[in-house]
């Protein structure tokens, strides 16, 4: 054992990571997204993607979704930071195997190809809702809708077949059924 | 009632509905309006600094002592940046303030202007919230808000940003809401339940412990009172952070001592061996746990705090308790009480044997030191200043490092809101300025900063604020020469290399204090220590006392970096276990 020379402790052994996704409605005020993703870089937690967008024109209220990492006890630690901040109205977190919730991501991708394998394309891409959003005689846009790792999948699977670019937004989340998260 | 005011006049008007009295700031250009709008305001007192750090320590000590928020009055870009070290100060030790700084005007902001910083940027992670005003309709609400967010549940700072065509725009003015809307954000939600829970914990506990911290402090002088009513009842072991010193009577013998990295060897073993920990208002810092793992192996623990993100952070609890403490421990009193079967003799019989063990760690007397009749020693120092002191209402505030280790050791406070120190941040430079504040909230008071020399110097300036208002306090210095924390740890974990901890070309501070215009006193004898501290103490006006010290004395006991409470290094009374190279080093 190496003799401890710091004023600080040793960090002990670290649990096991869960992937979460936070809801956070906010105050769409300016500098709120700043407070809520500041505090994730200040507290050392990482976000692996994030979504915002207003929700409520009357009420002003934002809707932000963050995909992060964490163990039990950081999860539980990030929502009770969040949820100090002065203008979050609420939280609410899933972890990520939850049957419960729904997540998408969107992503548009470009392809560059002849008709044969634009057709190619749409069809490996069948089940995550393709729609055609530009074409031309040798490229096209497609829009996808899938969860993140389908999307990566997928993103490797097309560049064989024309795919130049890709975008695509954060993972947002919706619970199934009639309830309603308060 | 369609009267139109100025920014300016709606600052003060806002102040004078907050009953604020004193404010500390530090005028420039960006909030010029708002100072020539202060001599229409006669019951607002504006106390000059000499740097506004030292504004936002004055105001944190100003609250600390009389449990209202301090304010502070600050100009942009440097103004606010050089109040960010007392913002965060009071970020960590919880301290409610309310910061107004100036910016440059609305159209001005973002071109890189005179005097312009992005101050809500730089303030958002050490303030409890912060606002740019950008219109004049939103600002008597805002500092409302201010005021409410500062001082409501876990109290903290926060900053209101004003630009100075803000300042000179004119709207109504509006008053706060009289209505105490309960907040989302404030946590008094326990249930009954829980209560119950902690008596049973209580009346099954063999050895039982009460860890309290600075939030009995912040919980108002009430909540000290609950505090003493349950320990007394309960007849259990009561410990205290740094913070928490004054909560209960420091010179009673239920009380046993600091715990920590500096604590005394009874509370830390106790806090180790313990089968019940009862947490109040504290929040499991890294210098009280010690290694985590090993933190109170065999113990319940159960955690009574205002803010739910400190519960479960560092130390998983078996109970957990939201709510303010004084509402907790009345309830939780008041259930004992109604529990006729005499809880009180039973528990106090059970926990004889805990009591007696804690007797016998009492006999090591951890912070006991060889003392000297050639030399002054600083726990002596530390020890003659109490005892020459306590027969009155003294206020204790401290810079950082090993003098103000020995006087929350050796200085006993009886009282909540004497014993004001930079616990989370330790910011050296905290002691005089929050003195100042101190004694501006408490003017006929003793007031006294136990100091570093290397910590002095840091805000030595505000000896000129002092002298200004006329406030006597005393900045009682351990003058070792060295930055003894830092030298101590080099001495102990860094073989000796005491690189860049000695001072060598320090001040004349008996000169410097009659540079200031008040009265220095120095004294390197111990025989001579008794008389000059009560000329110090007698001396109507500010007076700097420079205490020449052992330079090599050492702060103990001490838990060194990564080791749990039970094996300390004591101090040299206890030869054989002061050695940290050793293994099995001070295993007991």
């Amino acid at each position: 054992m190496a003799k401890p020379k710091s004023a600080y402790s040793i960090p002990t052994k670290v649990g096991k990571l869960d992937t979460h996704i936070f809801v956070v409605w906010v105050d769409n005020e300016a500098g709120v997204l700043a407070r809520v993703v500041g505090l994730f870089s200040g507290r050392g937690y990482n976000i692996e993607s994030l979504a915002v967008a207003e929700i409520d024109q009357t009420k002003n209220i934002s809707r932000i979704t963050i995909v992060t990492t964490g163990t039990p006890q950081v999860i539980d630690q990030i929502k009770l930071q969040l949820k100090k901040l002065v203008p979050v109205h609420k939280v609410a977190d899933f972890k990520r195997e939850d049957k419960k919730v729904i997540f998408k991501e969107m992503a548009l991708l470009k392809i560059i190809g002849d008709k044969k394998k634009i057709e190619k394309c749409l069809k490996a891409c069948k089940t995550f809702n393709p729609v055609i959003l530009d074409k031309t005689k040798q490229s096209a846009v497609i829009q996808i809708t899938a969860l993140r790792r389908e999307i990566d999948k997928m993103s490797k699977k097309l560049k064989s077949l024309g795919l130049i670019s890709a975008s695509r937004t954060g993972a947002i989340a919706m619970t199934r059924g009639a309830e309603v998260f308060k | 009632m369609s009267k139109l005011y100025s920014g300016a006049e709606i600052v003060f008007k806002s102040l004078e509905d907050q009953d604020v009295e004193f404010i500390f700031g530090y005028p420039g250009g960006a909030v010029l309006p708002i100072y020539d709008e202060l001599k229409n305001h006669s019951s607002i007192k504006h106390i000059l600094v000499r740097h506004e750090q030292g504004a936002g320590h004055a105001a944190e000590g100003y609250a600390r002592s009389s449990g209202k928020p301090g304010v502070v009055l600050v100009t942009s870009g440097p103004g606010a940046t050089n109040v960010v070290t007392a913002l965060t100060d009071a970020y960590m030790d919880s301290v409610p303030l309310v910061c107004i700084s100036g910016q440059v005007p609305t159209h001005l902001i973002g071109t890189d202007a005179f005097q312009e910083c992005d101050t809500t940027g730089i303030t958002r992670p050490c303030t409890k919230h912060n606002w740019l005003v950008k219109d004049i309709k939103d600002l008597s609400k805002i500092l409302h808000e201010a005021f409410r967010v500062a001082t409501t549940g876990r109290p903290g700072p926060v900053l209101v940003d004003i630009p100075k065509d803000i300042q000179f725009a004119k709207t109504n003015y509006s008053k706060p809401k009289k209505e105490k809307k309960l907040n989302e954000k404030i946590n008094n939600k326990f249930s009954q339940k829980e209560i119950d829970e902690l008596i049973e914990l209580i009346s099954k506990a063999k050895k039982p412990v009460v860890y309290t911290g600075g939030g009995v402090i912040n919980s108002g002088p009430e909540a000290s009172k609950s505090l003493r009513e349950f320990i007394r009842l309960i007849g259990f072991p009561i410990t205290s952070t740094l913070q928490g010193l004054g909560a209960f009577p420091g010179d009673d013998n239920q009380f046993i001592g600091m715990l920590g990295m500096h604590g005394t060897y009874e509370a830390n073993n106790a806090m180790h061996d313990c089968d019940l920990l009862i947490n109040i208002g504290a929040r499991f810092d890294d210098r009280i746990t010690g290694k985590i793992d090993e933190f109170s192996p065999n113990s319940k623990k159960v955690h009574i705090d205002i803010d739910p993100s400190s519960i479960n952070k560092i130390i998983k609890v078996d109970l957990a308790i939201v709510g303010d403490v004084n509402q907790v421990i009345q309830a939780t009193i008041k259930k004992l009480n109604n529990k006729q079967n005499g809880l009180r003799d039973s528990n106090k019989q059970k926990i004889s044997k805990w009591w007696e063990q804690i007797s016998k760690w009492r006999t090591k007397d951890s912070l006991g030191f060889v003392n000297s009749d050639k030399t002054i020693k600083p726990q002596h120092a530390v020890k003659r200043l109490y005892e020459l002191t306590k027969n009155q209402d003294t206020f204790i505030t401290t810079e950082v490092g090993q003098h103000q280790m020995w006087a929350a050791q050796h200085y006993k406070f009886n009282k909540p809101n004497r014993w004001m120190t930079s616990g989370g941040l330790g910011t050296m430079g905290y002691g005089l300025p929050a003195a100042v504040g101190v004694q501006i909230a408490h003017p006929d008071k003793l007031v006294i900063d136990i100091a570093g020399e290397a910590s002095i110097l840091m805000t030595m300036q505000e000896m000129s604020t002092a002298v200004q208002y006329n406030l006597p306090i005393k900045i009682f210095i351990l003058n070792n020469q060295y930055m003894g924390m830092v030298r101590q740890w080099q001495e102990l974990l860094h073989e000796k290399n005491y690189s860049e901890s000695y001072s060598e070309a320090l001040p004349d501070f008996v000169k410097l204090a009659e540079a200031y215009g008040c009265k220095g006193i120095k004294a390197d004898n111990p025989s001579e220590l008794d008389s000059k501290i009560k000329e110090m103490v007698d001396h109507n006006g500010p007076v700097i006392f420079d205490c020449h010290v052992d330079p090599n004395e050492n702060c103990f006991p001490m838990i060194p970096s990564g080791k749990p409470h039970n094996q300390m290094i004591l101090g040299p009374n206890d030869k054989e276990e002061n050695k940290i190279t050793e293994k099995g080093k001070a295993l007991v």
